[in-house]
């Protein structure tokens, strides 16, 4: 299993740190009013995105979602560029046109948010293909949930990804729920990566998503296996998503808030890479 | 990319010998999944590659409309411009063949109110041939609506390298006693309608859109306020077709130049028929081309 350097690891630490910092200060400045639209926080999920992204150059491709921000500041994304986006000013990414949901950077090679659950799966494909075509070693990520999974564009880009040998990874970020349903209820497949990587024969790998050394571990193979024209891999990152749905949503009406509480004690991602650079790495807690 | 353009040839012969000619990197066929084919399409053009994409026909479009409306369409404005979309879709549309209701539409009107879009509706051989070298060079996304009928229609193209721009509709025959404005295989019916009134001696200039979005409102209009009759013809159903949007144009900006209400002329609301009859009777002909500008202008 590929272990990151001690300064990969303090990297993917300070990132998660910067994802989790601004989606607090996003949540707390949209709760009070000055924030227009919605907001979907990223809050718990944060190895999946830094691990998948540690192993991309600047001109690499990624698609995100709704539940973006991470994504965006995993792959370089400037965060004050990504605030004033938000507050829909001038200064934004899209000059305040896109929003939360439609944040690009071409200059990072992010394809953009994207407020149309699954929509972003076949635009990574077709970055992939354009990077096959054109003879590069570029690769191209894409994000998405497992609501996202039962999209028929998935399953039409995860067909054709194979088919034609696409450089793709496809991220699957398993927070349990697509919205407020939970994953029992909207397919019966649990391990997703175990079931609709061979419906397509492709490799699948499933993962602790709340754990980034295994993301980073997981994501290596995935995107060199891209990268050398070995084709496209499916992987799932299971994980959770320690706020609701959106602002507004409190997250328990369809969770209980014991399991949210219990995730929030385990599975910080923040907390766990910590625990082993104090343990393992030899820093010093502060 | 498309389905069956390679070996195949093309569901209509469109891309026959391409493959040969270009070879497999270039003509590539995929599996029936119109979402990514448009998807995969929008997403190479983000990554720098100029694509051609094929829907068999604009019925199976909305397997990709998605795509289409809030994707290719709204990334460049949504991203400032940081990307841009230069993606032709290329699709067939129209009925009169009896393929029956899910497979006679032509919802080119649908795809023309969306910002973002071009929409391209070529009547001839050589307006085909102009208007898509103009929808190569563009950088937007432009849905190429080729008419099933009309890829047996012969004409004449010049040797000589032309372009014809969007926005820029060509009038097919000069009058002064009429304009009826028409685009894609209407334009036909509109040239037999104009064959009819001459000879009861009225004189019809039809004019061709060729484009949808953006369409050539100065050319309708300079018309109307020379013949101040009008009649607009298009086979897309009437309700909610664009030549709503052409008739509050022209009574919007030349209402004084009018001698009744501009009159349209469309598919009925009806779900094409498969019986030849029935559905030769819901799609515009030039006979009630001509009663629709005898009820509207007495002629």
């Amino acid at each position: 299993m590929s272990k990151p350097s001690k300064d990969q690891m303090l990297y993917m630490y300070r990132k998660m740190v910067e994802i989790r910092q601004f989606e607090e200060a996003a949540g707390t400045l949209y709760q009070s009013g000055q924030l227009p639209g919605f907001l979907h926080l990223y809050i718990g999920e944060e190895a999946t995105a830094v691990g998948v992204c540690a192993h991309l150059h600047n001109d690499d491709y990624i698609t995100s979602t709704h539940r973006g921000h991470g994504h965006l500041i995993a792959k370089g994304g400037r965060r004050d560029r990504m605030m004033a986006e938000l507050f829909a000013r001038t200064t934004g990414y899209c000059k305040g046109k896109g929003g939360s949901m439609h944040i690009a950077d071409k200059e990072t090679g992010i394809l953009g948010a994207n407020g149309v659950v699954g929509a972003g799966i076949p635009l990574a494909a077709g970055a992939g293909l354009s990077a096959k075509l054109r003879g590069t070693q570029q690769v191209a990520v894409s994000f998405f949930g497992d609501g996202a999974t039962n999209q028929g564009v998935f399953h039409e880009t995860l067909n054709l990804a194979a088919v034609w040998e696409l450089p793709v990874v496809f991220v699957c970020e398993n927070n349990r729920f697509g919205m407020g349903t939970p994953q029992r209820e909207h397919q019966r497949v649990v391990d997703i990566a175990a079931v609709r990587a061979p419906a397509y024969d492709m490799p699948g790998i499933t993962v602790d998503g709340n754990d980034v050394l295994k993301v980073y571990a997981a994501a290596d193979e995935a995107v060199t296996r891209a990268r050398e024209g070995g084709g496209p891999t499916l992987l799932n990152c299971d994980t959770y998503r320690f706020r609701g749905h959106h602002i507004g949503d409190p997250g328990t009406s369809y969770r209980d808030r014991e399991e949210v509480q219990e995730q929030e004690r385990q599975r910080d991602p923040i907390r766990r890479l910590t625990q082993v650079l104090i343990e393992e790495v030899g820093y010093n807690a502060r | 990319m498309g389905e069956d353009i390679g070996a195949y040839g093309g569901a209509y012969a469109v891309t026959r010998g391409f493959l040969d000619e270009f070879g497999p990197e270039r003509i590539m066929d995929t599996p029936i999944s119109e979402s990514v084919i448009v998807g995969a399409g929008v997403g190479s053009a983000l990554a720098g590659l100029r694509p051609i994409v094929e829907l068999m026909t604009i019925n199976f479009s909305l397997v990709a409309i998605d795509q289409i409306v809030n994707h290719a369409a709204k990334l460049r404005y949504m991203s400032d411009g940081q990307f841009s979309v230069p993606l032709v879709i290329r699709t067939v549309t129209g009925g009169g063949g009896q393929l029956a209701a899910t497979h006679s539409q032509s919802f080119e009107n649908w795809y023309a109110s969306v910002p973002g879009l071009k929409v391209a509706v070529p009547a001839t051989p050589y307006d085909a041939l102009g208007l898509f070298r103009a929808a190569m060079k563009d950088d937007n996304p432009i849905l190429f609506a080729e008419h099933s009928l009309l890829y047996g229609m012969r004409g004449e193209v010049p040797d000589e390298w032309y372009e014809i721009p969007f926005g820029q509709a060509d009038i097919k025959r000069k009058g002064n006693d009429v304009t009826i404005v028409a685009y894609s295989r209407m334009t036909h019916v509109a040239l037999q309608a104009a064959a009819m009134l001459e000879e009861k001696g009225r004189q019809a200039e039809v004019i061709d859109l060729r484009t949808l979005r953006p369409w050539d409102k100065e050319t309708v209009l300079e018309s109307v306020r020379k013949t101040n009759r009008v009649v607009v013809v298009e086979e897309t159903w009437k309700t909610g077709g664009f030549s709503g949007e052409i008739a509050s144009t022209i009574q919007e900006e030349a209402f004084d130049d009018l001698d009744g209400p501009v009159a349209r002329v469309g598919g009925l609301d009806v779900p094409a028929p498969y019986n030849g009859t029935l559905e030769a009777a819901a799609i515009p002909n030039s006979e009630r081309i001509i009663k629709a500008l005898s009820d509207n202008y007495g002629i």
